[in-house]
Order: structure tokens, then sequence, then C-alpha cells
């Protein structure tokens, strides 16, 4: 039994650490699109947020400050977004590939010209970034056979993003679905023009949405560059941005299933890392860990051909309103 | 007709040559993906060509490639404008060497960790093995646990040299030892992934590694820094590395592109350059393990006198480390 925990709680903590930005930026998505604006740009709104938050604590030595000038970073791009999309009516899909685009195109630049690291960050000083946190009361809950290794093992000394973004989850339940700005959002995906023949904007629904989407794709990104890592390198998210929007579609646009989704690919990243090299027990060859790392993808798909229950986007996403006359 | 007019310039040239005794050369170097200041490899070709332009004050021209068509433009751009020689660092840009070093039979190129078989491109080729072997000597030496790790970039025949040697140098050291291996993935993007990096040292440490070497670019950056959080040592590649976490990387392990680069720069200038294959050991102080003032407390008298004698030893001939390439296979895991 203990060594099964020697190898379970590894995981299950690398899981927590590895879906944390993955959380963050689905919920990113869930909001954006709920609201009915597509938002492929996940991804570059997540690396601004990483280069300005690992370049704001190089220099200041403030995680905090970084954080903030992530959310700042991601929010002006998703104000880009929303205007181009709402204001503008442009394409959603578009607009959002272009801020992928934009975002590691300028963060590459802006790093050489600041730094001249060759688009890294220098390395952050401890102040810098986001130190773990004790779970309180751990060693008392350690007492608990079993229960309380698991426990202190797979929750304890986690940086700050990991608990934000567990709590984040309910939270994102409760607005969406529990008050009246929620339930204003939801309707703006799916009949826009019920929502415009109540008297109630669309576009500054639809603003918001995309704006809290950029917030939490700024935390997400400072997470990447100052808690999970210590500098910011070019290209760093990774195609986070990409996994984030599949575990969006497996969790059908809404929050718990994505909570889920998001440790589902985070466990299957951290399975990926521990059993790599492993011979499988009576196959005698190493684990394919390509096959691993696929899954995710394949698992969309396969939910997106109708073969796992049925991914329902929010009816109107993707569609510019234009109001009636 | 314009062939001709080139061949009898050329040949003007030439005679021109031995008069001047000093040919003119206008270097470039075409960096991987990666960029200039990886702190790892393309940074130490960029040293090699800084050094010669400050010895020579002859610029040298750079181009760093971002994207993957890049590569073939930037090198035919440097041809075009009379650039000579080219350095194109990395094995990914094989094809495009072979490629544009066709097109211009006259201008002369520099692969780095790849071979091509034309006569104006030099090809030059790292015993990674060898220097890796010692870096697997001291990892074993400095490791309590009796686990030690290794971490590579994307999964290429040339990485899994490194941890071939790697492991040949540990085993002996100690026959028993336990070394863990990981790649970071199989795309271009291995390279890059810092997280993902440190995600792979810290499964390494929590199964008991105290010692982890990484031959991963920009992604070992996460595992050095993983390593000093934990309080384990580190061992850097390509470039020195030491300095990143001073008292937490125990070596580095040289990859001195730097002197193959300003070589080529130099020869080419005295007239003596040539092309073919150039391989770079041991014994040419073309691979290494570093020691400097960061690391001189965590390495030991009895290692450095180890490795030394281990370095004898393989320059004489006497061991012989596998190479993983010749046979892509590796006889210890």
């Amino acid at each position: 039994m203990e060594a099964a925990l020697d190898l379970i709680v590894p995981i299950l903590a690398a899981t927590l650490r590895v879906a944390t930005p993955l959380i963050l930026a689905a919920l990113a998505g869930l909001f954006a699109e709920r609201s009915g604006v597509v938002d492929v740009g996940l991804e570059g709104k997540m690396l601004a947020g990483a280069f300005a938050a690992a370049a704001t604590a190089a220099v200041t030595g403030d995680v905090w400050l970084g954080l903030g000038a992530a959310i700042l970073a991601s929010s002006a791009l998703a104000l880009l977004h929303a205007f181009a999309c709402v204001t503008l009516r442009g394409s959603q899909v578009v607009s959002g590939m272009a801020i992928n685009v934009l975002a590691a195109g300028l963060t590459a630049t802006l790093a050489l010209a600041w730094f001249r690291q060759g688009g890294q960050t220098p390395a952050l000083p401890p102040d810098g970034r986001f130190q773990p946190i004790a779970l309180p009361g751990a060693q008392w809950i350690a007492e608990v056979p079993l229960l309380g290794r698991l426990v202190v093992g797979v929750l304890g000394g986690h940086t700050a993003p990991v608990y934000l973004a567990l709590l984040l989850v309910p939270l994102a339940a409760f607005v969406l679905w529990r008050t009246r700005f929620g339930l204003r959002l939801r309707a703006c995906g799916e009949a826009p023009g019920a929502v415009d023949a109540a008297g109630v904007s669309v576009a500054k629904l639809r603003y918001a949405g995309v704006m809290i989407a950029g917030l939490l794709c700024g935390t997400a990104g400072a997470t990447i560059s100052t808690a999970q890592g210590a500098a910011f390198s070019t290209d760093m998210t990774a195609g986070r941005g990409f996994i984030a929007l599949a575990a969006l579609i497996l969790a059908n646009w809404k929050p718990w299933p994505v909570l889920w989704t998001c440790l589902l690919f985070g466990l299957l990243d951290a399975v990926a890392i521990r059993l790599q090299g492993v011979p499988v027990p009576g196959l005698g060859v190493p684990f394919p860990v390509q096959a691993v790392q696929a899954l995710p993808y394949i698992l969309t798909v396969i939910l997106l051909a109708g073969f796992v229950g049925r991914a329902v986007a929010p009816r109107a996403v993707g569609i510019p309103y234009v109001k009636e006359r | 007709m314009r062939r001709h007019l080139l061949a009898a310039l050329c040949g003007l040239a030439l005679l021109a040559g031995p008069a001047a005794a000093q040919q003119e050369v206008r270097p470039a170097i075409v960096f991987d993906m990666g960029g200039r200041f990886d702190r790892s490899f393309n940074e130490a070709v960029h040293r090699g060509g800084q050094e010669f332009q400050r010895a020579t004050g002859i610029q040298v021209a750079e181009f760093e490639v971002t994207a993957e068509p890049q590569r073939e433009q930037a090198l035919r751009n440097f041809a075009r404008r009379g650039q000579d020689p080219i350095v194109a660092v990395g094995f990914a840009q094989r094809a495009a060497v072979e490629t544009v070093a066709r097109e211009f039979p006259n201008t002369r190129f520099v692969v780095l960790d790849s071979f091509v078989d034309l006569p104006n491109v030099r090809s030059v080729l790292f015993r990674e093995e060898q220097g890796s072997y010692l870096a697997g000597m001291m990892a074993a030496m400095a490791s309590r646990s009796g686990r030690i790790g290794f971490v590579g970039g994307m999964d290429i025949p040339l990485i899994r040299k490194f941890a071939c040697g790697y492991v040949q140098g540990a085993r002996a050291v100690n026959p028993q030892i336990q070394v863990f291996q990981n790649m970071t993935g199989s795309t271009p993007a291995a390279w890059r992934d810092p997280v993902r990096g440190s995600e792979l040292a810290r499964s390494q440490i929590e199964r008991g590694a105290d010692v982890i070497f990484h031959a991963a670019g920009g992604t070992g950056r996460g595992v050095l820094q993983a390593a000093a959080d934990a309080g384990r040592l580190g061992i850097g590649v390509d470039s020195n590395q030491n300095h990143l976490h001073p008292g937490h990387v125990l070596t580095s392990m040289l990859k001195r592109v730097d002197v193959a680069a300003r070589l080529a720069f130099e020869e080419a200038r005295a007239g003596r350059f040539t092309g073919g294959r150039q391989v770079l050991g041991l014994a040419e102080d073309g691979v290494g393990v570093a020691f400097d003032e960061h690391n001189d407390r965590l390495v030991t008298a009895e290692m450095r006198q180890r490795v030394d004698r281990a370095r004898a030893e393989i320059v004489a001939g006497r061991v012989s480390v596998h190479d993983f390439m010749t046979d892509n296979n590796c006889p210890v895991n």
C-alpha cells in the first residue's frame, strides 16, 4: 500500500500542477464562448501574459506585480479581440489566430530587444516566483493513516495559482448559472436576439465575456512563467491554449466538466512523464509516450465525431450579432 | 557564360591569394531555432564568431532562423550576397545546406552536427558520447542515492547518443547505478518547453535521482531550475552552464562549437579551409567537461583525478565509448 502511494501521490500532485494553466485557460474560453465569441486566441493571450509576468517580475522582483502585468497584457489583446469581433463584427476565428501570431512575434521581439538574451527573460529571483505554500495544519492531517498522506501529498505544497484555479471553478459555475449576469451572458451565446429584445446590450455582455477571458488567460500565462517556470522563453506555452480549447469542447462548455477534463489531460501528461521508458508489463517494450501525448486530441476528435455523447456548442457562438431593425 | 566568367574570376582570386597571404573572407552564421542567445548551443557558435570578429576586425554576419522555411532562404541570401564561409548550426539545417551548397559550388559551407557529402561543405561532428561519458562518471561519483537522471530534448539518435555515453560513464564508476531517461517530445517544440523539462526533472527527483544531466536546449533551463529548487545537482550541456545556478550545477558537458566555427573562419582566411568530415572528440578538445569557480566546491579531488584519467585513456584508445549512432543501439540502459 505504501509503495502504491509512493507512485500515486507524485503523479496526482503533478496532475494538479500541469492542469492549472489548462483550467484557467479553459475557464477563459468558457466565458468568451458562452457569450457567443469564439476564442482560439487563448494561446496567444497566455503567451503575452507569460512574457509580461516574467519581464515585470525580473525587473521589479515582485511576483504579484508580474501577475498584474500579465493580466494587463492579456486583457489588452482581449480588448482587441472584442473590438474586432463585437464592434467590427469580423471573423472571430481569424481574429483569434491573428492574436496568436501577434503574441508569438511580439513577445519574442520585445524579449530580444529588452533583455538581449535571445527571446528569454533573465532567471527570476525567489521573490519573483510563486513559492510553494504549505497546507495549513498539514502535520495533523498527515497523522491520519493513508488518507492523510494522500491529502497532504497531493493538495499540499502547491503554488498560489493552483489553489486559485481550483477556487475559480465553483466561482465560475456560480456566476454563470446562479447570477443575473451569468444568465444574460449565456443567453447572448444562445439567442442574442432575445437578450436584445429584453433591452439588454449584447455588445456589452460580449465585451464582458471576452475581457474576463483576458483576465483568466493572463493568470494562466503568469502561472506558466512565474510559478511553473522561472523565466519566459519563446513559445513557452507550447500549445497549451489549444489543449485548453479541446478540454472546453470535451467538457461541453460547462464549468465543472471543464475541471474534470483539464484534470484528465493533466493526468495523461503526468502519467506520460512517469511511464516514459518504463517497460510495459507483459509487453516488454517501453511505453509509447507519443500515444499518450496524442490522447487529448484523439479524445476530442472522437467526441466531435459523436462516439461518446455529443458536444453541443452555444448556438450563437461565432456569429456576430447584428441588431434587428 | 556567366559560369565561365565566375570560374575565371575565381582563378584570378586564387592567383591573387598567395600574394596577399591572407584571403578576404566574409563569414556568416545561420543559427538554428532557439536563437543566438539560448545560453547553449547557438550561443556557443555566436561566441566563436565574436572571438574571430574581435581578433580580426572582420564582421561576422548572423541570421536567426525562427521558422522552418527560413533556413534555405537565409543560406541562399548569404551565399548570393557573397558571404563565405557560411556556418549552419544544427542537424536540422542538413537538407537546406545540401540544396544551397549545390547551387553555390564556390561558396564554402560548414554544417555543425550533421554530414553533407559535397566538396564545398565541411561537416563538423562531435564525439558527444565521450564528453557525456565523463559527465556520467561525475554524476555517478556525486550521487549519494545511486540513482541519476537524463532529460533529452527531441527524441532523435543524436540525443540518444548523449544518453548512451552518459550511462556508460556512470556504469564505469558504479555498475549498479540506476539511470532514469526521459525525452521531452518528438517535435522541435521539445527544445523550447522549460515547464515540461522541469516536470520531467521533478519526476526523476521524486524517484530518487540526485544528479540530472540535460541535453535539451531551452527545455534544459527548466531541468536545471528544478534540480536547483530541490537542492539536487544538474549537469549543463553544450555551453558552460555552471553559472546559471552556482553550487547546483555539477558540471557542463561542453561541445566546443565555438572552436569549430572560429577554426573554420580562421582556416578560410589563411587559405587552408578543407571540406569533408571533421570529427572532434576529447583528443581534439572538441568535447569535455567544465570546471570553473562555480562548481569547484562540488568537484572533489578524486572526481577530478578519475575524470582526467578516463579522459587520457579514451584519448589513448584504451577505453572506447560506444557511439549510439553507429548502430542505433545502446549496450547499456
